[in-house]
């Protein structure tokens, strides 16, 4: 297919804008076609091998350094962003207070946001959970006869296997963000929450594209496929009879909701065929429009180094002669107010900054955690989900506290990792492997003279480290590193040489 | 249904989080605003990608005309331009896909994101915002506010059934990391400033 | 200086974690020595094993209680307790929890200090004249040293910056610093991290050892060995010629 080239995307002048709010602030263009690797590998239920995907992810290194610059990039830009504002800590401290004000009343808001919403013509559904939304909403879809939906990004509609149920049901959906519809095509899940397709190469996407929408597949300029995707989009804009969109956030007290996109794809999904559906996640509320800025200033400056996303649209009631429905979603949200340690997960507003900062995440991909939720975030909401399946996750970071300290929301990430490993544990949801060495390190070292019997004695001979430290008989830590020297003695026998004596003497 | 609600609201009475957790106050966080605001707004917009018209003292319209630079059909929402296609009340939000540029004007603007506000007033047909394939804007200077908290005192809110800010035209970067303008909406977005 | 404050005499409790005992006696040697520079009484308790990180980082709180109890009873008898290491005192200070929160404990938990804040904070030190290292360092801090103790300002929050260990070591005579491109990435040691995930752990290692050889350090420096240990283990598999160091060591006056 040939795509028609409007001159904008001839533009010589286009790398100059790489300061521009979304965008990389660098060329980053990979050299060589490398396969993609693929994510965590699913079986069933049983608990998920992130380390096995990262590993492969790693092994693909132009993806893999792809992946960490691209991050990294928008990192810093978030970080020049929060420098820009002088206020940025104290919005931080009141975005987190208003959605702990807003969670411990949320009945009074659901209920508060439903009387104004009805009251301006939108009509509220609630599910509680993933099953109940998808049959919610294909009711809506059959009543109207709808076969074509175009939809905008949603998380919600991916705990909810919203796409897979649609298609046995006969009703087509068609992303519409660029970064999703290129992992729809290549039916693979979001690897990010707000760059859904940042683990592929352009190379990657133009093998997509070229199987999909008919692309050359030779030519993998970024302008060149999202102008294919564009025109490969516009007629099924055009001709859906429905439209779906998430929300960012949900006013209670003006019964509206706001969704923030950069390519303008919730503004054509919502406005474009006669009926727009919702889904919206019932933590997703705020009180009022005094509290919305805190949000919006805070969210793309998080997410992307972008003072406000290029849309952001506000939705308080259908527009003449058209249907606007919005369904408010569980699927686990009330049953995670009530854990003690693990609420505050509510607070996210999904801005993925814990991702583009998270050195884990950068280097393993996000398909590598086999969730929906991938990165920091998805360590503590996706064991609330399924414990079982995802109790490797909470060991998937070194908890270096980076994503607490980026967080909008102030959500203390890296302490709820700790405790989710304290609580696997406590529930028997360990591998046997840790739980057998953490045993055995408890015991050595709980008693001076086992520890010490256990150091490698006649150290130059034995250069290996003691068990204690590597718990296993894999020796992992060798593979890629150095064992360090070990010295004629160590400090305990230095001191007993040296000092003992002498203190012991002082005393007397 | 109403089965559902109940039940979500009743667990969520009794899993509420524990304490008393007052609504914050939020301050407007203007007190640094300067004043100059069209100055400020034309930085923010241009870094969203935005561009400014040069005004044209002799005839304040030749500036629109000049930006029209491909063929094509004009819709006009505006009473100081007049369009190639009439918006009535029959027009549906697909009869916008063939047009090129769309005139429109912005309720307010934002100086400290180059963001414009429109609602259904301005645009008379919702898609008009981002079926064209470019958007020239008027924005009357004196209805510039300094940051998005002062924006959201205006009274659109309560008014309009659907209000976008538009920061600049449509934007990707999902293919490593590549800037594109246009990925589903506006390719080009220019403002001219027009009491 | 808290000595002459008080008329007696501190009595200093020296923890030396694991790591330092076995493969870097010369950071406990350092330590010790430059604590009793300040004229303080430092004690080691010979008994001492480990503060317990190993199975609370991993989860396994209630295998921790043995040892979080040994440390009390080694430790509880001085007013400080001071250790070459930021994740230690961060164990002890924030998450030594398996055991019954008694006097002895809380005052344990209190009292433990990582050397770099104590001389900066607690000892308030000026000046470390016998020190002199005429190098180009890379200092390094440990993730539970820089954003749980706050040794230093972190990239990540819009805070007036500082650096406790970059103000100890602007005393040293002929130090010259190399900055690295991301300072506050974690290196990937991450405590048992490094060993039950072994492929992030050494790929970060890998980055973090690259950023140190492109900022033209000729050493390494830090308040954590463990970290270093890793990078270390990193840099001799690639091959790389950095020296690594343990800040104490330089406080105290070694020249290379």
């Amino acid at each position: 297919m040939t795509a028609e080239l409007h001159e904008e995307l001839t533009d010589p002048h286009a790398g100059e804008q790489l300061d521009h709010g979304a965008a990389s602030s660098r060329p980053l263009k990979s050299r060589i076609s490398e396969p993609q690797p693929r994510g965590a590998k699913i079986r069933g239920n049983r608990p998920v091998d992130q380390s096995e995907a990262a590993n492969r992810f790693m092994a693909a290194t132009e993806h893999e350094a792809m992946h960490d610059a691209r991050l990294w990039d928008l990192r810093q830009k978030r970080d020049k962003e929060m420098h820009g504002i002088e206020e940025w800590e104290e919005l931080r401290n009141l975005a987190s207070g208003i959605k702990e004000h807003t969670l411990s009343k949320l009945d009074y808001y659901l209920e508060l946001f439903e009387k104004n919403a009805t009251a301006n013509g939108i009509k509220v559904h609630w599910a509680k959970d993933g099953a109940e939304h998808n049959a919610i909403v294909l009711e809506i879809l059959r009543s109207k006869g709808v076969e074509l939906l175009i939809k905008s990004k949603s998380m919600l509609t991916e705990e909810c296997g919203f796409r897979e149920f649609m298609a046995k049901n006969n009703v087509e959906v068609i992303e519409t963000d660029l970064g999703e519809r290129i992992q729809q095509l290549d039916d693979e899940a979001p690897s990010h929450v707000v760059v859904p397709a940042v683990h592929k190469l352009r190379t990657d996407v133009a093998s997509v594209f070229a199987k999909t929408i008919g692309s050359d597949p030779d030519n993998a300029d970024a302008h060149y496929l999202t102008e294919c995707q564009r025109e490969a989009t516009r007629p099924l804009i055009l001709s859906a009879q429905a439209g779906m969109t998430g929300g960012n956030f949900v006013v209670a007290e003006t019964g509206t909701f706001v969704v923030c996109t950069n390519e303008g794809n919730a503004d054509l999904s919502a406005n474009t065929p006669p009926l727009h559906i919702a889904s919206i996640g019932i933590e997703k509320l705020i009180p009022g429009l005094n509290e919305l800025p805190v949000f919006i200033r805070l969210l793309s400056r998080s997410a992307l180094g972008s003072p406000i996303t290029q849309y952001t649209s506000h939705f308080r009631g259908p527009r003449e002669g058209g249907e606007m429905h919005v369904v408010l979603v569980d699927n686990g949200r009330s049953e995670r107010l009530g854990m003690e340690k693990f609420w505050p997960g509510l607070k996210c507003i999904r801005c993925g900054a814990c991702m583009n900062t998270c050195p884990v995440f950068r280097r393993s991909g996000g398909l590598s955690y086999g969730a929906t939720y991938a990165g920091p975030i998805g360590l503590i909401i996706d064991p609330t989900f399924n414990v079982h399946k995802y109790r490797n996750l909470p060991y998937s970071s070194t908890m270096n506290g980076s994503c607490t300290n980026v967080c909008p929301v102030k959500i203390n990430i890296h302490e709820q990792i700790a405790d989710w490993r304290k609580t696997l544990a406590g529930e028997g949801e360990i591998s046997p492997v840790k739980k057998v060495m953490m045993k055995a390190a408890g015991e050595v070292l709980a008693s001076p003279v086992v520890y010490r019997a256990s150091l490698p004695l006649g150290r130059s001979a034995l250069r290996h480290l003691p068990h204690f430290m590597l718990y296993n008989k894999l020796n992992t830590w060798g593979r890629k590193r150095d064992i360090p020297e070990t010295p004629k003695q160590t400090f305990n026998e230095w001191y007993r040489r040296n000092r003992k004596s002498q203190s012991e003497g002082e005393k007397s | 249904m109403s089965g559902s609600r109940d039940a979500i609201l009743g667990a969520i009475r009794k899993n509420h989080i524990q304490g008393e957790r007052p609504r914050p106050a939020v301050p407007l966080f203007d007190q640094a605003a300067p004043a100059d605001l069209k100055a400020l707004f034309q930085k923010s917009l241009e870094r969203m990608g935005g561009k400014i018209l040069i005004p044209d003292a002799t005839d304040p319209m030749a500036p629109v005309r000049q930006a029209f630079v491909k063929p094509g059909p004009v819709v006009s929402c505006v009473p100081e331009f007049e369009g190639d296609m009439k918006i009535t009340p029959q027009t549906k939000p697909t009869d916008i896909a063939p047009v090129e540029y769309a005139v429109l004007r912005a309720a307010f603007g934002v100086a400290e994101t180059g963001s414009l506000c429109f609602t259904e007033k301005q645009l008379h047909v919702n898609t008009t915002g981002f079926l064209p394939q470019h958007l020239i804007v008027l924005l009357d200077p004196a209805q510039i506010v300094y940051n998005l908290h002062n924006a959201y005192q205006r009274p659109e809110w309560l008014q309009a059934h659907y209000a976008v800010f538009q920061s600049g035209p449509s934007a990707t970067a999902d293919i490593e990391g590549v800037l594109v303008h246009g990925a589903q909406g506006v390719r080009s977005l220019s403002v001219l400033f027009q009491p | 200086m808290l000595v002459e404050d008080k008329g007696i005499p501190m009595k200093v409790g020296l923890f030396v974690p694991c790591y330092v005992d076995m493969f870097h006696p010369e950071t406990g040697i350092a330590t010790l020595e430059l604590l009793e520079r300040f004229g303080l009484s430092v004690e080691y308790p010979v008994d001492q094993t480990c503060c317990g990180q190993p199975m609370t980082n991993t989860g396994c709180e209630r295998e921790a209680a043995k040892t979080e109890e040994l440390f009390v009873r080694n430790f509880g008898k001085y007013d400080y307790i001071v250790t070459p290491s930021g994740s230690c005192t961060n164990q002890v200070r924030n998450n030594m929890t398996a055991i019954e929160q008694t006097e002895a404990v809380k005052h344990v938990r209190s009292r433990t200090y990582e050397l770099v804040e104590f001389l900066h904070d607690v000892l308030k030190v000026d000046a470390f004249p016998w020190a002199e290292f005429p190098h180009r360092v890379a200092l390094h801090n440990n993730c539970n040293t820089l954003r749980n103790l706050r040794i230093a300002s972190m990239s990540e929050r819009r805070e007036e910056p500082f650096s406790k260990p970059k103000a100890l070591l602007g005393m040293v005579k002929g130090i010259e610093f190399a900055d690295l491109t991301r300072p506050d990435e974690c290196c990937g040691f991450g405590g048992t991290f490094s060993v039950f995930e072994e492929g992030v752990s050494a790929k970060m290692g890998q980055d973090k050892v690259t950023d140190q050889l492109k900022s033209g350090a000729e050493y390494v420096t830090s308040s954590d060995s463990s970290c270093m240990m890793h990078q270390e283990g990193c840099a001799r598999r690639m091959g790389v010629n950095l020296k690594y160091i343990h800040i104490a060591q330089i406080l105290n006056g070694a020249r290379a």
